[in-house]
Parts: structure tokens; C-alpha cells; sequence
């Protein structure tokens, strides 16, 4: 979420060659919300990692679903995304196909 | 063509203008976002298969003593596969950023877990990993998910 605040606040991108693309994220480097969202990025990375020392990963994949319900209710909040009934039963279609996923594996 | 309606849009209001835009707007604005998502979808699959096919070349790491963890590495970034399977990751990262500069959060990160169910049929595929029933449903539910998801818009805000 910290990530796509930066990018939207970069401006859409129109120009799909290499140059400019460099140039985009130039920019966003020197976004403040860009780097509070790598840092998230890499704790939730090494919390995964510890979780995975302790817990089963049929556990701890499907719980790690429920970050698309987060980020639903994030998007809606903190990003003001119109999340409407519809993208809902999106999202819970798809958390709950990411949870058979895993577990089936199991 | 395009001549002819540039003239028309010489004799139009700015809002019969914009009005005349939108549409095209929105269609462009879908295709654009479609394409990225696509390749989001079948990069990071494609490089986590990469990634495991390269480590299978390099083998299992059988000390941890930092000379032999140092040697490990070197050799595991001498393969080519491991090279690809970064350059697919970068490609992958590269499109997610590209997207998020319009499209919703809440679009986006759904439609990616197609990448879930593709990783499966992959590992099918390629690597001959059984998929058992529960994870065909898994998968259909993602893809009805994506669908379901894909039928809104996929920008609902304003620039921030």
C-alpha cells in the first residue's frame, strides 16, 4: 500500500520506454512512502521467515491470505479506492483460492 | 480519419471533448493495465521455476562455513538459469510499480494471485508435481476471483 501511494503520487505512466521508465522510478525513489513500503516489504519477509521456523506452512500461507482482506481494507482507507461490493467478493473469492492452493499441497 | 476528427474537435467544447475522450480513455487505460498485470502473472511464476530449476543445477549447500556459504553462492550465480530467473523478477517488479502508477491497489494485488494458480499448473508441467483436487478448486477460485475483480474499474481515485 506504502509502495502504491508513492507510485501514484509519481503520476501514470504514459511513456513506456526504457528512458523514461529509468526516469519514473528516479522519481520515486525520493518518495518517502517508497521507502517506509520496501521497509515493510522486508519485515514482512523476515517475519515470514520466522513464522516459517516455528509454524507449519499449511499454517502459515493460508493465514498470510488474509493479506488481501488487509489490503482491501487498506486500499479503501488509506489509498481512498472505491472498493465496492463487487471487488469484495473478488478479493475473498481470491483469498479463499489462495488457501485451497496451499493447503492442497499439503 | 484522424484528420477528420481533429477538424471536428477544432468546432467542439472542452467538455464535449473530454466527453468524446473518455471512452477511448477507458479503453486504453484497461488494455494498458490488462498487459501489465499479464506479465506480472507470468514472470513471477516463470522466474520461481527458474530459480528452483537453477538451484537444482547448483545443489544443496552442504556446510555452512562461511568460506563454503561464499563458494556456494559464487557458484550459483555463474548459472544462467539463476541470471534469467532475476531478469524475469526485475520484469515482474518493474510491471507491479508501472501498474500501481494508476491502477487501484485493490485491483492489482488480486489479480497478481493469478500468479499462484499459474505457479501450480507450472510446477505440473514442468517440474511433474502432483496437484491434487483441492488445489483445482484453489486455482478456479482465484480465477473467478480475478474475473470477479476485472469486471470493475481499475482506477477509482485521482492522482495522490
Amino acid at each position: 500500500m506504502c509502495v502504491s501511494r508513492a507510485m501514484k503520487s509519481v503520476g501514470e505512466v504514459t511513456d513506456f520506454r526504457p528512458r523514461s521508465i529509468v526516469r519514473v522510478f528516479a522519481r520515486a525513489m525520493k518518495v518517502p512512502w517508497m521507502w517506509i513500503g520496501v521497509a515493510m516489504m522486508a519485515l514482512g519477509f523476515f517475519s515470514l521467515l520466522g513464522l516459517l521456523s516455528i509454524a507449519n506452512v499449511s499454517f502459515v500461507y493460508p493465514a498470510s491470505a488474509l493479506s488481501y482482506v488487509v489490503g482491501a481494507l487498506g486500499g479503501k482507507f488509506f489509498l481512498g479506492e472505491n472498493v465496492t461490493k463487487q471487488r469484495w467478493a473478488g478479493v475473498l473469492l481470491v483469498a479463499l483460492g489462495v488457501i485451497l492452493v496451499v493447503v492442497g499441497k499439503g | 480519419m484522424p484528420n477528420l476528427v481533429c477538424e471536428q474537435q477544432e468546432f467542439m467544447s472542452d467538455e464535449a471533448i473530454h466527453a468524446f475522450e473518455q471512452p477511448r480513455r477507458r479503453v486504453h487505460l484497461r488494455v494498458k493495465t490488462y498487459i501489465l498485470i499479464l506479465l506480472m502473472v507470468l514472470l513471477n511464476p516463470v522466474s520461481n521455476i527458474l530459480l528452483k530449476k537453477g538451484m537444482d543445477q547448483v545443489g544443496p549447500m552442504v556446510s555452512w562455513a562461511p568460506s563454503r556459504v561464499a563458494a556456494f553462492f559464487v557458484h550459483a550465480f555463474s548459472t544462467g538459469t539463476i541470471w534469467l530467473a532475476i531478469c524475469c523478477l526485475m520484469g515482474f517488479f518493474v510491471s507491479y510499480l508501472l501498474v500501481l502508477t494508476w491502477a487501484d491497489y485493490t485491483f492489482v494485488q488480486p489479480s497478481a494471485a493469478l500468479s499462484n494458480g499459474l505457479t501450480a499448473v507450472l510446477a505440473y508441467v514442468i517440474l511433474h508435481e502432483y496437484i491434487s483436487p483441492i488445489r483445482w478448486v484453489g486455482i478456479l477460485c482465484i480465477c473467478g476471483g480475478v474475473f470477479v475483480v476485472g469486471r470493475t474499474p481499475p482506477q477509482t481515485t485521482e492522482q495522490l
